[in-house]
């Protein structure tokens, strides 16, 4: 069970109390009858899937409720750090992760 | 040497010296007609029915550990067709078929054991949903069959059908045809069967690369053997497709998961059926060899880890242990995992891409196992002829642009 | 009961147990072992594929073939406990496994004599029959006769009735195995005074400090200094000491699990649990783990009073048990020379000490040679003799890779050692990658990647004061101190040698040479996996089955790994070693459910109004984890009666239903209309306070998930109904789209479900039943008409009515606050009993709502449909710019001819009533593999039409009205007209009275 560091409540809590939202940082269109459909299509369906370093959303949802982002890899499950919805996805050196 | 009865005995009076290598372990040539990557049990059927049916005898199969050593080797070898929608019937039914053949059609016997998948009704709204299964399986001419509470327990007298339980049962499905077969036979039977048409199986030999010529279309793969040339590449890499199409470029509607199995330590004849229930997140059946070979859904998040979370393992055996209250004092003997991918409507990828030459067949999730020889037969047939046959085509990757989405999670979606 | 191999004045309470029948005395203290042996029983099992006799090989966790079965009264029957673990208490009763009719006598071993044609793998090679017979003689003949005679243990048949915990710790430092490592790392880290867990698998603390009677730590006798490090660490309050726990998997962020024996060991089962899972969240750990003896590859070596030496030195010196009178001690390693002098000591004959080795260390020699004790160098072992018990081994010396003449060597036991094993199982869980070293021939832990390090033997460290330094100096690191200790040993023996795979063999020797000793796998049969291709460990492990039975090949897999790769000619790491799962031995089932079982399973919800209608006869369904009344049975009714009784009223005069499962989300905020356009599919901006709309919602690639009726009771505040399931998922969806992608929308969302209990009162009279009891409001047709809502009091209780239906029928739904729920309900009902109202339940509703062409999510809709499928376009803001789902809706598939459209079905036959999913079809006769046209998605018998009614999904539905289908049933087609999907009061006249 992975431990999460809620960053609106900055505690550490087990992974029961969160619910996984997926790949992060993947923007709704903000004109979506604007999109092709192969656009849409990209924005709904297709991720990136790593086998390494992957920006993902979790929510706090039996604590805060916020949904939040973080970077976890997904080799070792070793989380690197946590971020508040909306912050930009930080710069990792994948070395150092 | 042909495999039977015969060849057991006269082999084992001269002390099995002669028994030759089910396969060969070639080194890499310099090109090939066609490329599979991944020798677990989809690409190595893939390969075998290209050489079997489409005489292409100049292929190889790549892979980067030890063949059948991923989700082949990982499941709970449960094999049945009783899908919802025409698209999966189609294809489940048509590895269905392969599976009641399979053991002469290669000489190895794979065990299937066709004893009866059955899946647990708990509440209204799973009745609606199974019963409607039911009869879609019929006019597909698909054994499914409802059964009752008390018909459940007779075919399964381990169950636990009281009534005043949390969830009890108040029916089933039953697919007598469904059942199991040996998962690691799967693999190397058809190994072997390609191996003697002289397909290349050539492990310990990850892919690093995919080259692409001036026009985009494929020339070839890197490989930590070196280059090897080719114009058709067939990816059937399961858990690590992502990765491997994003060598090409091509990015994939798809998420790996991590989905854990567990078995017991192994008892004499407990249960003689495959038994699933959605409700309460189970299923169980029990080896030849004695064991109880138990598994549920995914872990909740995307993991290429194939370790899982304890509580998975956990909620897992609670729900086993309350339809079967009789194993409770059983122990668990091994857990695991691997890695599925899973497509946003839970059906599998079978097509061409958008790179010329690049074929990919993926997004089995869960029910990878079952679908091994039609996946193979069919994916054989469009590597071959770049075209994509009946049962492959609606699968194809265009449905998430267009909306024709076969979705079977929905199918059995949550009570209202 | 004179237990004549209990070495005499041995300490302990007599205790009686029973094994197979047969009455035995044995010690407090002991195992079921060390007891058997004292009475020299060395047969206890049978293996698994040739039933050979087995005796007990080892003295603990990775025994293989000692398994018994332990019954303790109906349902406490346990099978596959291995004998070296099972503490001893008065009563114990326990049984061999895998044999009939009896141990001694096993029919099964037949198959010992057919051995050559049950090579590795046989079974993939036939019983396949002829391919005309398919898979029929697999299926029908030979698995049924390979699944009775495998499986080891007994099975259990009855539920037991024993009770298991779970608990969740958190600890700086966690320290798995209590051995002189883990000691001496407790030591460091219970005086650091930061919080500690020692666990170890044993009853007793110590690990082989507990047998262990030549060395001496800080001039005191091992055993006594042992004594005093266990009486410092209980004077820790911060050391919490966990004996008879195994840490049994390492997963990810230092979160270890530990299974704790509780009550087997007890004569009688104590309230509480049996056995308790740990959950341990540790900041440090350390691995402290230990080796495990490996036995010698050579024929015979599985007969009983074949062991591993060592274990022969713990049943002397722990026990007071001689494992023979007479033995042999076969060895490649420096460590069963202490096997012999304790055993001399204690008066038993050892016949001789055969050393693989050409040159011993001079030291060992010596020592033997003090003992007077005969030692056989360049020694190997050609074969054993005896039926049930070994009588003789056949020894050989080895001169430039010939085994010379054999000698016999009168015995009742032979002690083997091939070197220790370190257990790097938990270091490998942890997901380090183990480093094979080339010098010492082992396997042994590297990078540590996650906060834990590894001391000991589990280290490859075998020499005490370096195990004990390095344990300490673990346990300082790991709490962050640093006071050394220095520890002086003497009597500290050697630590050469070593050897894995095959002892040397004459040429065209015979015999079985067992790798895995209970799965059957012989030398020659990990030679046949390589020959027939299988090169990589993986292989061979499931080809031959080597190392995958319940001692997961603790004792096996480094002589596979050696046969095999002495075979491919390849070093060992090239041939891989296998990974190490969770979990390290076998953990009951039971502990892992913990408490989850019974009504703890799954929680139950129930509604203010649940205990009424349990009072009032009620039958309930599950939805979800709700119970809802299902329908309200009189005397001499069944459900089909009562729910045709409950619909006919609730159209007569009135029906009262507890709708207080749907989800209710207050949706509160200047943009709270903002936000419904984004997120329902209808214009919402214009929609006056106090009126309410039926709303729908869909996911974001276009399908319907959800609906219900929305009232808005201010500019600023809606409340929001949703699907009794659909509840929390709703919540989940807003939320997610208020806080990531429309976070600048200012609106507060709060979960209301459990907060206002729901009366609906449905019928013509509901406004007459309701009226006395509401103050504030003006119910009049015109004041409130449908698809209103007003606040007021009722019954003197702040209320929200809502004037709405689903059912057709004129009908108000009263919300109070959930605690008055039930005495609102009662009045309520007193004031509907004038009007003959009955109290109707979720059958009923689902009856009446189809009449009216209501659908129900889940029902009519399953993931896959579009609103225009369901003919709900009229629900969608065309002059919405955007809300979700939009986009998907213009998807070519989505719009494209053929698509399956909600329909009502009436059969030609008005007494037939259509079972729910049951297919469509356009012929009578559909041939196989039809497709079908559709699905039946709801049928009823309909007391409003007096016949029955259905809707359905149907290709093209609105273009074949009138059209005749067909729904093919296993007795025949069912001949069906398709019509519009309302068969009630298509206008809504009375919906609006």
């Amino acid at each position: 069970m992975l431990l999460i560091r809620c960053p609106y409540c900055e505690m550490d809590r087990p992974e029961l109390e969160f619910r996984y939202g997926g790949e992060a940082h993947v923007a709704r269109p903000p004109d979506p009858m604007a999109t092709t459909d192969e656009e849409w299509a990209e924005y709904l369906y297709f991720r990136s899937n790593p086998r390494g370093l992957h920006a993902e959303r979790w929510r706090h949802i039996h604590g805060c409720g916020r949904f939040f982002n973080c970077i976890r890899d997904t080799v070792s499950d070793r989380i690197t750090l946590t971020y508040k919805a909306g912050e930009a996805r930080p710069t990792l050196d994948k070395g150092a992760a | 040497m042909k495999f039977s009865a015969l060849s057991v005995f006269m082999q084992g009076l001269k002390g099995n010296r002669d028994w030759p290598a089910q396969w060969r372990m070639p080194e890499p040539k310099a090109s090939y007609d066609a490329i599979i990557v991944g020798a677990g049990g989809h690409g190595l059927a893939t390969a075998y029915y290209m050489a079997k049916e489409h005489g292409l005898r100049n292929i190889a199969v790549l892979e980067k550990g030890w063949l059948g050593g991923g989700n082949t080797g990982r499941n709970t070898t449960i094999v049945r067709s009783n899908y919802l929608w025409e698209e999966s019937e189609g294809i489940y039914e048509h590895a269905m078929k392969l599976w009641e053949g399979l053991s002469h059609e290669l000489n190895y016997n794979v065990m299937y054991s066709p004893r009866g998948v059955m899946m647990l009704a708990h509440n209204l709204h799973d009745v609606q949903v199974f019963k409607r299964h039911v009869h879609a399986n019929r006019l597909a001419g698909i054994d499914n069959e409802w059964l009752s509470a008390e018909q459940a327990k007779e075919f399964c007298p381990l169950l636990n059908i009281e009534r005043n339980i949390r969830h009890p049962v108040i029916g089933a499905s039953l697919q007598r045809r469904g059942g199991t077969a040996r998962h690691d036979a799967v693999a190397w039977g058809y190994a072997r069967g390609a191996d003697r048409l002289g397909v290349d199986i050539i492990q310990n030999c990850e892919v690093t690369g995919i080259r692409r010529d001036a026009s985009g279309a494929i020339s070839g793969v890197e490989t930590a053997k070196g280059f090897i040339a080719t114009r058709r590449i067939g990816v059937v890499a399961a858990g690590h497709t992502s990765v491997i199409m994003a060598m090409a470029g091509v990015r994939m509607p798809l998420e790996s998961y991590p989905l854990q199995a567990l078995v017991s330590e192994p008892v004499k004849p407990m249960m003689s059926c495959v038994v699933m229930s959605n409700t309460v997140h189970a299923y169980m059946s029990q080896s030849d060899k004695g064991e109880l070979v138990i598994g549920a859904g995914t872990d909740a998040y995307t993991s290429y880890s194939q370790t899982g979370g304890l509580h998975i393992a956990t909620h897992t055996l609670d729900a086993i242990c309350e339809l079967f209250p009789a194993v409770r004092r059983l122990r668990m003997l091994r857990n695991w995992g691997g890695i599925v991918d899973v497509t946003p409507d839970r059906s599998p990828i079978i097509g061409k891409t958008p790179v010329p030459g690049l074929f990919v067949n993926c997004g089995w999730g869960t029910g990878g196992f079952k679908a091994t020889p039609g996946s193979g037969h069919v994916f054989a047939d469009l590597v071959a002829r770049g075209e994509p046959n009946a049962i492959a085509a609606p699968f194809t990757m265009d449905r998430f642009r267009t909306g024709r989405l076969i979705d079977e999670a929905a199918a059995a979606a949550v009570a209202h | 009961m004179s237990e004549p191999f209990r070495i005499a004045g041995t300490k302990g309470r007599p205790m009686r147990f029973v094994f197979d029948g047969i009455a035995y005395q044995g010690r407090a203290g002991d195992t079921l072992a060390s007891a058997l042996l004292a009475n020299g029983v060395h047969l206890v099992g049978r293996s698994y594929k040739y039933h050979r006799p087995r005796g007990i090989l080892s003295a603990g966790a990775e025994e293989p073939n000692a398994l018994v079965a332990v019954t303790r009264g109906p349902g406490r029957m346990t099978p596959n406990l291995r004998a070296t673990q099972v503490e001893l208490f008065d009563g114990l009763t326990a049984s061999s496994q895998n044999c009939w009719p009896s141990l001694a006598f096993d029919a099964g071993a037949i198959n010992d004599l057919a051995g050559k044609f049950f090579s590795a793998g046989f079974y993939y090679k036939t019983f396949m029959g002829p391919k005309a017979a398919g898979s029929a003689l697999w299926t029908k003949v030979f698995e049924p006769i390979v699944r009775q005679a495998a499986g080891l243990g007994a099975r259990t048949t009855e539920p037991d009735p024993d009770r298991y915990a779970q608990f969740h710790a958190h600890c700086d430092v966690l320290i798995c195995g209590a051995g002189p490592a883990g000691i001496a790392a407790a030591l460091a880290a219970g005086q650091s005074g930061k919080d500690v867990i020692l666990c170890d698998e044993q009853a007793e603390l110590g690990g082989s400090l507990l047998h262990e009677a030549t060395a001496g730590i800080d001039g005191k006798p091992a055993r006594d200094w042992l004594a005093g490090a266990l009486a410092e660490l209980r004077s820790f309050a911060n050391v919490r000491l966990m004996p008879r726990t195994q840490a049994f998997g390492y997963y990810a962020q230092n979160f270890v699990a530990l299974s704790e024996r509780v009550a087997d060991h007890l004569p009688e089962m104590p309230e509480g649990a049996r056995e308790r899972l740990w959950q341990v969240r540790a900041k440090e750990v350390v691995i402290a783990t230990g080796a495990i003896e490996r036995p010698l590859v050579f024929p015979g070596n599985d007969r009983p009073g074949v062991m591993l030496a060592e274990a022969a030195r713990l049943y002397l010196n722990r026990h007071g048990v001689k494992v023979g009178s007479r033995v042999v001690i076969v060895t490649a390693h420096d460590s069963a020379y202490r096997v012999a002098l304790d055993l001399a000591a204690a008066g038993t004959t050892v016949a001789a000490i055969v050393d693989t080795r050409a040159n011993p260390p001079a030291a060992r020699l010596e020592e033997a040679r003090n003992a007077g004790l005969r030692v056989v160098t360049s020694g190997t072992v050609i074969g054993t003799r005896g039926r049930l018990r070994v009588s003789s081994v056949g020894i050989a010396v080895v001169t430039g890779g010939v085994v010379g003449q054999p000698e016999w060597l009168a015995c009742d036991a032979v002690l083997m050692s091939g070197g220790w094993t370190p257990s790097v199982h938990l270091y490998s869980q942890s997901r380090g990658k183990v480093v094979w070293s080339e010098d010492r021939q082992m396997f042994l832990p590297g990078v540590s990647v996650q906060a834990e390090r590894s001391a000991g033997a589990c280290k490859g460290t075998f020499a005490l004061s370096e195990i004990l330094k390095e344990g300490y100096r673990a346990g300082e690191e790991a709490s962050g101190t640093a006071r050394h200790r220095d520890f002086s040993v003497s009597g500290d023996s050697g630590t050469e040698g070593g050897m894995m795979g095959r002892l040397p063999r004459p040429a065209g020797g015979k015999g079985k040479a067992f790798v895995d000793f209970q799965n059957d796998v012989k030398a020659d049969d990990i030679d046949l996996a390589v020959q027939e291709g299988m090169r990589s460990i993986e292989h061979v492990k499931r080809y031959t089955t080597t190392g995958m039975a319940t001692d997961q090949g603790k004792t096996s897999n480094l002589n596979a790994l050696a046969v095999a790769a002495d075979r491919l000619g390849k070093s060992i790491p090239q041939v891989g070693l296998t990974t190490f799962r969770q979990p390290y031995t076998p953990v009951t089932f039971g502990a892992f459910a913990g408490a989850n079982r019974g009504d703890l399973f799954d929680p139950v919800r129930q509604t203010p109004i649940h205990s009424w209608a349990a009072e009032n006869g009620a039958a309930f369904e599950d939805v979800g984890i709700w119970k809802r009344a299902w329908y309200f049975p009189r005397a001499g009714e069944d459900m089909h009666k009562a729910v045709l009784r409950e619909c006919r009223q609730a159209r007569a005069t009135a029906g009262i239903f507890d709708a207080s499962t749907l989800g209710k989300i207050e949706v509160v905020g200047p943009d709270a209309a903002a936000f419904m356009e984004k997120l329902y599919t209808n214009p919402w901006a214009k929609l006056e306070p106090g009126r309410c709309r039926y709303g729908l919602m869909l996911n974001e690639a276009g399908f319907v998930i959800d609906d219900g009726v929305i009232a808005r009771m201010a500019d600023d505040r809606f409340h929001v109904t949703t699907t009794t399931g659909g509840a929390p998922r709703v919540l989940h969806h807003m939320e997610d789209y208020l806080q990531t992608e429309f976070p600048e929308l200012k609106v507060w969302l709060t979960s209301t479900t459990e907060q206002w209990a729901v009366i609906a009162v449905q019928g013509p009279k509901a406004r007459e039943i309701i009226a006395p009891l509401v103050n504030g409001i003006d119910l009049s047709k015109d004041a409130m008409p449908h698809m209103s809502i007003r606040e007021g009091m009722v019954c003197g209780v702040p209320a929200r009515v809502m004037r709405v239906s689903f059912t057709g029928e004129p009908g108000f739904e009263i919300n109070v606050p959930a605690d008055y729920g039930r005495s609102v309900w009662e009045a309520v009902w007193a004031e509907g009993r004038k009007f003959d109202a009955v109290a109707y339940g979720t059958e009923a509703m689902h009856v009446m709502r189809a009449e009216k062409g209501y659908i129900i999510i889940g029902q009519e809709t399953d993931g896959t449909v579009t609103p225009d499928d369901l003919g709900l376009n009229w629900a969608i803001g065309k002059a919405k710019k955007d809300f979700v789902g939009k986009r998907s809706l213009i998807r070519p598939d989505m719009v494209v001819e053929g698509r399956k459209q909600l329909v009502g079905l009436l059969t030609e036959n008005p007494a037939t009533v259509l079972e729910e999913g049951a297919q469509i079809t356009a012929g009578a006769t559909p041939a196989t593999g039809t497709r079908a046209l559709g699905h039946v998605t709801s049928s009823y018998e309909s007391p409003a039409l007096g016949r029955s009614i259905a809707l359905a999904l149907v290709a093209d539905g609105r273009k074949r009205m009138g059209e005749t289908l067909y729904v093919p049933m296993p007795g025949g087609a069912i001949a069906v007209k398709i019509v519009a999907p309302v068969f009630v009061d298509p206008k809504g006249d009375r919906i609006n009275e």
